[in-house]
């Protein structure tokens, strides 16, 4: 090929997947604004705190250590993966226009920090799960472990060629590798910290604590929405021939198609069940659509797509219901959206893409599942032990503004509770 | 003299307003209130979970009148703020001792 033509593809190549990056990136808004309207006003300051640092600690740990050891260089054996610190140097024009199978034909650079925002999203999953009680330094240090190690150990197993990718399981932007594994150690979390006061009662009812501002959540939906463009077509990681420009193209349909169904499905399960079109499950079967068709939005055709997304918005609806019932308290339904549906939508990869196996999807939802899990459970039992999580009950009263930020979200307003 | 206050539905204040306007009512202070009555609040519904809100929004009237516009007054507000619906609210009549207008010092009824 000429060595022109090579040059402007691995240009267009790099832009695209640096385009898809901003749009990964600007999905820690989406979920910075879910989760502070989905808790009360008294505990708004402190999410949006959570939300704004834990994108900062992702992004100077993924950079320090958590990239490296999530792509070695050379790795231990396909269960642990290498240590490495720090950046590399980027592709020599040389190496690009060798051209060839082997031949770069996107940025290095562009590949850090495309994955880089996905560490962080992984993060945002945890913080909406444990909202209005995990204290917010104590949730930091977890980060910190969270992106430098334990993401990106089970990162490796699949997309940095570990045993899991050897095994043939099929993931192809993450239902199980950032959602259900951002969903695990979320439910690590709340196992620990346990319920919000007054979330069940003694004879096992469970009591509504709404949140606060419904227009905000409302666009944090959409905001991850228009996220998930760059976090499902940049994982196609090629854009500049035809063949590519039209499997993105269709990540893109199948996206919005899942998106679409799931929230649709979502609301009218809702208004069966309950009688009333309930908004929070409006925007969880959105998000629930998302994550199921991540696993797999190039195979399916639209109509798949909009099928995958459709169970996606349904079984978040009970899965958010049936933890309820567990007494597993999860405020904004991160549990049931990113881990529920992310199994549903690694296992709907059986109908759509040949190469996928059971044996694959189960292998790797299991490992997956087992070490997000049980990693997590154990670094938060020692950070708890050290620092408490969880605030004390008079300062969850009170509000966790007040009390970890020294601030309220609404000073001219009087609290109400 | 008599201190009129009303309780009525928050959609109800515009009508209310611009009746008793017309009947030549010079002021009134209106507040947003919360509270309930023999309905108890009603149930809402999140995320699968039923709740009950027990205070409903409403809105709070008052007025100072003459003893001989309270008759006048009170029907207006019974009339247009009823739906027939429970919740429309309650009007308080009550005694007025005096009334001082601020500005000027005058008192009694020439205040109102």
């Amino acid at each position: 090929m000429d060595t022109m033509v090579i040059e402007v593809s691995y240009a267009l190549d790099t832009f695209y997947f640096l385009m898809c990056t901003a749009l990964v990136m600007w999905m820690a808004a989406g979920f910075a604004m879910l989760e502070s309207g989905l808790v009360r006003s008294k505990n708004t300051v402190e999410i949006l705190n959570k939300n704004a640092l834990l994108y900062g600690v992702a992004c100077i740990v993924y950079l320090l250590v958590g990239y490296n050891v999530m792509y070695p260089g050379d790795p231990v054996s396909s269960v642990i993966p290498g240590i490495d610190f720090l950046l590399g140097s980027d592709n020599s024009v040389e190496a690009v226009t060798a051209g060839g199978e082997g031949a770069p034909y996107y940025s290095s650079m562009a590949d850090f920090i495309f994955q880089a925002v996905f560490a962080a999203a992984t993060m945002s999953i945890v913080s909406g799960a444990v909202a209005e009680r995990m204290r917010l330094w104590p949730f930091l240090i977890f980060a910190i472990f969270m992106v430098g190690f334990i993401y990106p150990v089970e990162g490796y197993w699949k997309w940095g060629g570990g045993f899991l990718d050897q095994l043939g399981f099929q993931d192809f932007a993450g239902s199980v590798v950032v959602h259900m594994a951002g969903a695990a150690a979320a439910l690590a979390a709340v196992l620990i910290i346990g319920p919000r006061k007054g979330k069940y009662g003694k004879n096992g009812e469970v009591n509504a604590i709404p949140g606060a501002n419904l227009p905000m959540a409302t666009l944090g939906m959409f905001i991850l929405w228009m996220g998930w463009f760059g976090f499902n077509g940049g994982s196609e990681l090629k854009i500049a021939n035809v063949d590519e420009a039209n499997a993105v193209a269709k990540i893109f349909v199948n996206t919005n198609a899942a998106a679409a169904a799931g929230m649709v499905a979502a609301a009218l399960l809702s208004r069966l069940m309950f009688g009333k079109t309930d908004l929070t499950m409006t925007i969880n079967g959105a998000l629930a659509g998302l994550v199921a068709i991540t696993a797999e939005p190039l195979m399916p055709s639209a109509g798949v797509a909009s099928l995958i997304g459709l169970v996606g918005g349904l079984v978040v609806v009970l899965s958010v219901v049936g933890l309820d019932k567990l007494k597993i308290d999860d405020p904004v339904g991160a549990i049931s959206v990113h881990g529920t549906a992310g199994i549903w939508g690694i296992f709907a990869v059986l109908f759509t893409n040949p190469a996928a196996t059971f044996t694959g999807q189960l292998i790797g939802t299991l490992a997956t599942f087992a070490w997000m899990f049980g990693a997590s459970f154990i670094v938060l039992l020692v950070i708890n032990k050290i620092i408490k999580l969880r605030v004390s009950e008079e300062e969850e009263m009170e509000g966790m503004d007040i009390n970890e930020c020294g601030m309220t979200a609404y000073p001219e307003f009087t609290p109400e509770k | 003299m008599k201190i009129v206050t009303a309780i009525i539905r928050p959609h109800a204040l515009e009508v209310v307003r611009s009746a008793l306007q017309e009947a030549g009512v010079n002021g009134m202070t209106v507040g947003e209130v919360r509270g309930f009555g023999r309905q108890k609040g009603h149930p809402a519904l999140y995320r699968g979970a039923e709740y009950n809100i027990a205070f409903q929004p409403k809105i709070q009237l008052e007025l100072a009148v003459d003893d001989s516009q309270v008759d006048e007054v009170t029907e207006i507000i019974a009339t247009q703020a009823r739906t027939g619906q429970v919740g429309d609210g309650k009007i308080f009549v009550a005694s007025l001792d005096s009334v001082i207008r601020i500005r000027t010092g005058e008192t009694g009824v020439e205040a109102i």
